[in-house]
């Protein structure tokens, strides 16, 4: 550590320090900001040359001088120390302890801004992940090392859903669980608490590691956070063979953050104040999930945001989609409705689940009931539409059986209870449930095998 | 300026934006900076300074560090070796940095693109001798460098004169020299079995043809409804999720192309993994031999860094470019040019230039132009034909078509593949929009198919372009008054739209039949289901109730057709329409007699 300190600070605005005629500092490198009152904060240079420095301030600079203001430059980059006494701890967003317990003594030390997998390190995820949740496994599978999104808003069960989540996913026919890592950002207290019950009285408390910002801890560490949490999972996983289920929440808080930074840093915006790299800065997140060639581990990623005022269009949801290997969409109306998760699955989609699902993963109808489930519940809401201007009664036969088969499908498929784990059977026989109120030859999207094997009147 | 004058200093580091002190550089050129050997080019000069967009992260860059001008712009190795391969932005091999650096990309680590020990069987040109004049582009021989790619080891565009030397058939690595050649000047110029090209600068050829036939894609929405001929550019807009990727990896696999680049710049990296997964098991339906070998890489995944993203697509076209100057038909995949757009904005941000658009710079629209417009089908200099069709995913923010990449990317292509939100989230796939797509080909694509397949494709595309018209104007009506409202032979067109849509516009990628359909069943399916369709309609005339049709078990059989036979399946294609003709004729003769018996 250089032990030299400048007090050349020149300008102050916003989360920005300006230090001048400090010669030689690396681009990148952490800081550490002393002001009048000998409290010290933390920031990181973005941009150097030897006339000036300009170091990010997490903290903010409020109440600094530029008078007293002492400037230690580290000559590291931002790093977070690892072992495997990291689980069952709680972090900050920078790393440093939450739970009142000592430091992480340690040799191992990585920078949190790790360089992008080789592509050609990277295997193809494929093993299925059960979570006993049938909109997920039935529909829109989550796969080992997938980065797979929840699409939310305010007032709507995401977290709950991510703790069921964490709770029972598992690979079927192995009971072995995930080691969890945990990154809140800008959350309240209530939902740090909750996830932290959660935790306890399941009993997985010892194989998680958390990484805290609250709503109102400086939104600057939130920036940090989710690269050290991701650090710590690709240490869990890649150095210790685990298979790590990240859950980030909520990074739209995240993205508010960076939009921030953006603004103090006079960047050209691209759509509604965020600035045009956000699509690259979210894609250095969440490409960090994975498979990678000859590891046992592996990263799964559930990041959850909420969508501001529902808009699935707005930047964060959008270019996280672009990102994503799919998302699943919670809806309001689903949730008004009572129905517990709320998953939306129209928009809902999982990329990676071809190759996880079927014969020899799962079972050999899988794919084509999940299709046949998407496309009959796509023109059972074309009817209900219809049903709602000129009346259900004027609807043929034909479609007043699509008619049923919606709320039969909200009502028995997409709703379950919280701590229903339902086994991907179950899941796909209460598929064919449902899919036996329709004759065969409606059926266009299974196949005469799959239906003379488990259609009702086939039987 | 000699290399060893162009040593400087770094002055300051703004993220992938460097200034550096570097007299005599030029712009445009490449340099190494730092103790690491970052690399970067020089993208503008002021005095003695120079600023530099660097490809890799400059984190722990400090001012004061080196810098080195390299004396030439970036630019790739062309040459054996290519195909099979991928590679990042600016064409290190990512193989060999996996298994020299492993997971993750180190900084400045810059392994040569192609291999130099690797021997390779070369044969000369037949008729080629010393003394003999030879242009750029001529060709002096070949070297297989797959199973189904022949290398054709050219005279770089920029080199000609008298030939002085070539060598004989034998075994040689890239660095021996093939040939020699003196030009005007007098100075003679050893060939080897590569060369270099400026990535930025469009490689010559002797003229520009029009495009004459289509690229057959084996995807029945592409093929039949909105055809894209070869030299040709396209884009596919669409929202995330819409099936832009799939699309480009469908076209990837299974069209009618000697070489594909497939470019993935700013997108997943699992995606890539696919296609190294995927391609060299799967069979090319022209060859039989695995696609992988006539399959090239670029990727420059989300993650990567940004400035070698904007590089990668040039590198990618230069490639594409190369071989077609070989006398190849090319099809290069940019997934996604919104990435590489968001790059140029990026950089742009970074230098201070007036946005004017969303961000993007007011250059947005020209580069875009001159970028597609190295797609094209050429007489190549050797006076051969060769082309590059150009297909480019747009990535519209919250897709929205009207934003400046997607709507400055309409003028420029020819055809337009565009992705519905509405048809994906109804698993309508490919959920390609055919209201909103168009194709200026299609009389030429008409003639290719008039010769090849069949005289009535163009009657028969129009009749089902049509009917697909007017089902949108019937469904308005039926969501506004009710399906009451249709006459009977106006539901007979929902119900035919209905059979095109799920029979004919809907192919599964992941079918392993209905992957792929050759032109002769692409039409047969065409034509199978408007004779039915016909049929149908003359029933009604005679009173046929549309239920009684619409109930017909053999209209469920012809809604799989698609992945019930295969394209060498043509006879039993025949075999069902006969069935289903015939059906219908029962019915038809039923009520003819009934009409008789009452008369
Ligand atoms: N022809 C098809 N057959 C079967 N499935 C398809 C087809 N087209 C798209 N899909 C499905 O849609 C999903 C999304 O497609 P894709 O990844 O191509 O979207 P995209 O437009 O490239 O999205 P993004 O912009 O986010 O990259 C695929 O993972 C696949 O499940
Ligand atoms: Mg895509």
């Amino acid at each position: 550590m250089s032990a030299k300190e400048y007090r050349t600070a020149s300008a102050a605005r916003g989360g920005l320090l300006t230090v001048a005629n400090v010669p030689n500092i690396a681009f990148g490198d952490r800081v550490h900001i002393r002001d009048k009152q000998d409290n010290t904060r933390n920031g990181q240079v973005i941009r150097s040359s030897n006339e000036e420095v300009l170091v990010q301030v997490f903290e903010g600079t409020a109440e600094l001088d530029l008078e007293s203001t002492w400037v230690r430059f580290l000559d590291e980059p931002i790093e977070i120390a690892l072992s495997p006494e990291i689980l069952g701890r709680v972090f900050s967003g920078l790393g440093e302890p939450r739970d009142y317990r000592p430091p992480i003594v340690s040799n191992l030390r990585r920078s949190i801004s790790a360089a992008a997998f080789n592509p050609a390190a990277r295997t193809y995820p494929k093993e299925f992940i059960q979570t006993g949740i049938s909109t997920i496994d039935g529909l829109n599978s989550l796969v080992r090392g997938q980065k797979l999104p929840i699409f939310s808003a305010s007032g709507l069960p995401h977290n709950r859903l991510a703790a069921q989540i964490v709770r029972q996913a598992k690979l079927p026919d192995d009971d072995s669980r995930f080691s969890v890592v945990f990154a809140a950002m800008g959350v309240s207290y209530a939902d740090a608490r909750f996830f932290q019950d959660e935790f306890a009285s399941s009993g997985v408390l010892g194989n998680v590691v958390m990484f805290v910002n609250m709503a109102d801890d400086p939104p600057v560490e939130r920036l940090t956070l989710p690269r050290m949490a991701l650090t710590a999972a690709e240490y869990l996983a890649f150095d210790l063979d685990r298979h790590v289920l990240v859950v980030m929440t909520d990074m739209t808080h995240y993205a508010e953050a960076l939009r921030e930074v953006a603004t103090a840093k006079g960047d050209v915006p691209a759509r509604k104040g965020y600035p045009g790299y956000l699509y690259s800065d979210l894609a250095e997140i969440y490409e960090r999930s994975g498979r990678i060639k000859d590891r046992h581990g592996s990263i799964t990623l559930v990041p959850v945001l909420s969508m501001p005022s529902d808009d699935i269009t707005h930047p964060i949801p959008d270019l996280t989609g672009y990102i994503t290997e799919g998302q699943i969409v919670l809806s309001r109306e689903l949730h008004n409705q009572g129905i517990y998760p709320p998953v939306h699955i129209s928009p809902s989609l999982s990329r990676l689940m071809k190759d996880g699902i079927g014969k020899d993963f799962t079972r050999e109808d899988h794919p084509h009931v999940s299709n046949q489930l998407y496309a009959l519940y796509a023109r059972a809401l074309e009817t209900r539409n219809l049903a709602s201007i000129i009346g259900a009664d004027e609807l043929s036969a034909r479609d007043r059986r699509y008619l049923e088969f919606a709320d039969a499908f909200e009502r028995r498929f997409v709703q379950q209870g919280e701590d229903e784990d339902r086994s991907i059977e179950e899941t796909l026989n209460l598929a064919w449930d449902l899919l036996s109120s329709f004759p065969p030859q409606a059926l266009t999207r299974v196949n005469e095998t799959e239906i003379a094997k488990y259609h009702r009147q086939s039987e | 300026m000699k290399q060893e004058d162009k040593k400087g200093t770094i002055q300051d580091i703004n993220g992938p934006i460097v200034t550096i002190k570097l007299p005599g550089v030029q712009n445009g050129e490449q340099v190494r900076i730092g103790s690491l050997g970052l690399y970067g080019e020089v993208i503008s000069l002021e005095g003695e300074e120079a600023l530099a967009q660097i490809y890799e992260s400059t984190e722990m860059v400090r001012p004061g560090e080196p810098a080195e001008g390299l004396g030439h712009p970036l630019s790739v190795e062309l040459g054996p070796g290519l195909i099979g391969g991928i590679f990042d932005g600016v064409q290190r091999p990512l193989e060999e940095m996996f298994l020299k650096a492993g997971d993750q990309i180190p900084r400045g680590l810059s392994p040569l693109p192609l291999d130099r020990e690797k021997l390779w069987h070369f044969s000369p040109t037949e008729n080629l001798e010393p003394n003999m004049p030879i242009i750029g582009g001529a060709r002096l021989g070949v070297v297989q460098e797959t199973e189904t790619v022949e290398h054709r080891i050219i005279v770089p565009p920029n080199i000609e004169g008298e030939l002085i030397e070539l060598a004989p058939e034998g075994d040689y690595n890239l660095e021996e020299t093939i040939g020699q050649v003196r030009d005007r000047h007098g100075k003679v110029h050893h060939l080897k079995l590569y060369h270099r090209w400026p990535v930025r600068k469009p490689r010559p050829y002797q003229s520009r043809d029009n495009g004459v036939e289509p690229l057959i894609t084996g995807q029945r929405i592409l093929d039949t409804f909105f055809p894209l001929l070869k030299g040709s550019k396209c884009a596919v807009p669409g929202p995330f999720g819409a099936g832009k990727t799939v699309v480009q990896h469908q076209v990837a696999r299974w069209a009618n192309a000697d070489i594909v680049i497939y470019v993935g710049c700013g997108e997943r990296g699992n995606e890539l993994v696919d296609v190294l997964d995927s391609f060299p098991k799967l069979k090319d339906p022209y060859t039989g031999r695995p696609l992988m070998d006539r399959t090239l890489l670029i990727a420059n995944t989300s993650n990567m860094p940004v400035v070698a993203r904007e590089a990668s697509i040039y590198v990618g076209i230069t490639i594409a470019e190369y071989y077609r100057d070989q006398g190849y038909d090319v099809v290069m995949l940019a997934d996604s040019t919104s990435r590489w757009a968001e790059a140029l904005r990026e950089v742009s941000g970074r230098l201070g230039q007036m946005p004017v658009e969303e961000g993007y710079p007011a250059y947005l629209a020209s580069r875009l132009a001159a970028f597609y417009e190295r797609a094209g089908r050429v007489e190549t200099m050797d006076c051969g034909k060769g082309s590059v069709t150009l297909i480019g995913a747009v990535s519209p923010p919250g897709g929205d078509f009207s934003e400046p990449v997607t709507s400055h990317t309409k003028e420029i292509i020819q055809t337009f593949w565009a992705l519905s939100k509405e048809l994906a989230d109804a698993r309508h796939y490919p959920a390609i929009d055919w209201v909103d797509s168009f194709s200026a080909d299609v009389g030429t694509a008409a003639e290719w198919w008039h010769e090849n397949i069949d005289r009535g494709w163009e009657k028969r595309r129009a009749q089902a372009m049509g009917m697909l018209a007017r089902d949108a104007e019937l469904s308005r009506i039926v969501n506004l008054v009710g399906p009451e409202a249709l006459s009977s032979a106006q539901r007979w067109v929902l119900e035919g739209s209905a059979l095109i849509k799920e029979g004919i516009l809907q192919q599964s990628a992941l079918d392993l039949v209905d992957t792929f359909s050759s032109p002769e069943k692409q039409f047969m399916l065409l034509n199978l289901i408007l004779s039915v369709y016909d049929e149908g309609a003359a029933l009604i005339e005679l009173g046929v109730p549309v239920q009684e049709l619409a109930e017909m078990p053999i209209l469920a059989r012809l809604r799989r057709c698609k992945e019930l036979y295969d394209s060498s399946q043509i006879d039993q294609l025949k075999a069902f329409r006969d069935e289903a003709l015939n059906d219908f004729k029962e019915i038809h003769s039923e009520y003819a007699q009934r009409g008789e018996q009452t008369a």
